[in-house]
């Protein structure tokens, strides 16, 4: 019994390595700025590295853990960016006694808020939808409200949005990662998570033991959605410009590279592929003009890698950690032989 | 007059759509994948137009062959080498590896082109058509024409001949399919050949009818017909035809009497109606779910 009660649960430790992973991040970075050792390039990647994580984590909610495919998420966050952004750029002129550390929080939530909001909406449409359907209905409402973001006026139009005050710091980023985790993670841990799981897994029965379709969609597309608004406030108090552009499919399927990279349902390899995705072609930029083509073969190659099942074996052969892991099963089996 | 005229563009603007669903649908029925590399096709093929007419010289014809031919030794390459090893792999990896075949398709063509879009040849040298006080660009009635046979020879090919009926078994059970001797692998194969030749024309029609391709011009298109793929229930061939013409009709119609900002916003609002009416699309099959 007591043995039991002081040995943590596999998934909590799986957690606490994933915040881990960001903490020492963090730390790595920070001594590498105070000892001047951070180039001004690689400062200049902290925050959308914190943004492409969160955006990362919080899709694979969706298309990992609920199970379906969204293309829109660029959409969500587009809505937390224009939305925080306007907000702060109003508080920052009217009101310009009131501190950062009061109107950038204000500003994340109300942009998370209404990012939710909207992901309620589209989930309400999408709700008789399945896969592929599902998936080019979240694109679609990406697109329309990116063209009608360029028409607005008090949006700034196709020019963007200029003046919003420059709040965002790796430090906000980072703690903005941890509550990302923190929720995600023990969504996912809870009873509901449980739920949700079922639903993916087989609808029909999970409904059958009565686990609420409807409800449970809802929830996990609005958490979704809050989170890619949050990642979007962040976004647009890093640049001096916000345009709508930005916010087109492409970016989504972006967002949807790193989830797949990193791992469908694995909220650690969506944070590592986040990561690397932002740096990746920064790394690239020596080689100028090729950067792209390098990084479509690089994509291609580690899905051929990754999703091949001949290919994995072959490379499991040579994989430390499943040879020790093999070698410690087989003793185990001779053992109790 | 002024409706029937902009009838007959959105017609025209509809099969160049209907004529790249074919291929995402013919894809998506046999190999069960979306290929988001198909509207880049459409760039490649312009592209080889481009440079055969211009730059080689060749005859117009001539160079609509070659466009044909390359788009489909490049489909068929890109099926051999990015999609046939994950052929039972989860639907989303075969997805993101299209989006890395798009990017690379994009990279390469902007390695060799740049980014300044590239006028397209004259082609057709069709003289606007006068019908009473009707005039109907040459490049429409071109498209049209060219479209409609095109569509006839698929739909006979399809229901008419051993190839398009092995296509039509493995599109609808490939295990039982594979047990009556059809060859997956070949008609998969074949899927794609047709579905970059349909791209290829698309391509030379775009070209001919906005006059200018760059790197990126076929991902627009690309993600229309895509739209329109699913607006007319994805994996469904009379589907493909009547949603991308909807499709352009409805977009050239919004263009000239609503808004031409908002038109794209028009054509996906449209999408999200059908489908929260006809989950399928407006000619899919509807699919029972069984525990």
């Amino acid at each position: 019994m007591k043995k039991s009660q002081k040995k943590l649960r596999k998934s909590t430790v799986s957690n606490l390595i994933n915040y881990a992973i960001v903490l020492a991040f963090y730390l790595v970075i920070t001594v590498m700025i105070q000892t001047g050792n951070a180039t001004r390039h690689m400062k200049s990647m902290l925050v959308p590295i914190c943004v492409a994580v969160i955006l990362a984590v919080s899709l694979n909610l969706v298309i990992g853990f609920l199970g379906e495919l969204s293309l829109g998420h660029a959409a969500f966050m587009s809505i937390g960016a224009y939305t925080g952004g306007l907000l702060s750029k109003f508080i920052a002129n009217q009101f310009p006694q009131i501190p950062v550390a009061v109107r950038f929080p204000v500003s994340l939530l109300a942009g998370g808020i209404l990012g939710a909001l909207f992901g309620a909406l589209v989930c309400l449409v999408v709700l008789r939808l399945k896969g592929d359907y599902l998936a080019i209905v979240t694109l679609a409402f990406g697109e329309i409200l990116r063209s009608i973001v360029i028409n607005l006026e008090f949006t700034g139009g196709a020019a963007g949005l200029k003046g919003v005050p420059q709040d965002a710091s790796f430090t906000y980023g980072i703690i903005l990662v941890f509550i990302t985790l923190f929720v995600i993670q023990n969504l996912v841990k809870s009873k509901h998570g449980r739920a949700i799981q079922a639903l993916r897994d087989n609808t029909i029965a999970a409904q059958s033991v009565g686990v609420n379709a409807t409800r449970y969609k809802l929830i996990v597309f609005s958490l979704s959605a809050f989170f890619a608004g949050v990642a979007g406030v962040l976004y647009s108090h890093n640049y001096s410009i916000l345009t709508a552009g930005t916010f087109d499919y492409n970016y989504s399927i972006e967002i949807l590279v790193m989830v797949v990279l990193g791992g469908i349902g694995s909220i650690r390899g969506s944070v590592i592929a986040g990561a690397l995705i932002v740096m990746l072609p920064e790394m690239l930029r020596s080689l100028q003009d090729y950067r792209m083509l390098i990084y479509a073969i690089v994509l291609i190659v580690m899905m051929l890698v990754t999703s091949n099942e001949t290919l994995k074996m072959q490379l499991a052969k040579y994989n430390p950690v499943l040879i020790v892991k093999n070698n410690m099963a087989a003793k185990k089996q001779k053992e109790e032989n | 007059m002024n409706f029937l005229s902009n009838l007959i563009s959105g017609l025209s603007l509809g099969s160049i759509y209907a004529l790249i669903a074919l291929g995402y649908t013919m894809v998506y029925g046999i190999a069960k994948m979306l290929n988001f590399a198909h509207g880049d096709v459409i760039m490649v093929g312009a592209f080889t137009v481009i440079v055969a007419v211009n730059s080689v010289g060749l005859p117009a014809v001539a160079g609509i062959l070659v466009s044909v031919l390359i788009c489909v030794v490049m489909g068929v390459l890109i099926e051999r080498i990015a999609y046939k090893p994950l052929r039972s792999s989860p639907s989303l990896s075969v997805l993101i590896t299209a989006i890395g075949v798009s990017y690379f398709l994009q990279s390469l063509a902007l390695l060799i082109f740049g980014s300044t879009q590239k006028s397209f040849p004259k082609v057709f040298n069709l003289e606007p058509m006068h019908f009473g006080e009707l005039t109907v660009k040459g490049e429409s009635v071109e498209t049209l024409a060219v479209t409609f046979i095109i569509m006839v020879a698929l739909t006979l090919f399809i229901n008419k001949t051993k190839m398009g009926k092995a296509m039509r078994a493995v599109s609808e059970d490939r295990e039982a399919a594979e047990l009556m001797g059809i060859s997956v692998n070949r008609t998969i194969t074949v899927t794609f050949a047709i579905g970059s030749a349909l791209a290829s024309v698309a391509g030379l029609f775009f070209g001919a009818t906005y006059g200018f391709i760059g790197p990126y011009s076929g991902s627009m298109p690309g993600i229309k017909a895509f739209v329109a793929a699913v607006f007319g229930g994805i994996g469904s061939i009379p589907g493909a035809m009547l949603g991308g013409i909807l499709l352009g009709v409805i977009e050239n119609l919004a263009k000239a009497y609503i808004s031409t900002e908002l038109s794209d916003a028009i054509v996906f609002g449209v999408l999200v109606l059908v489908l929260c009416l006809k989950p399928t699309g407006l000619l899919g099959k509807k699919i029972n779910e069984k525990v």
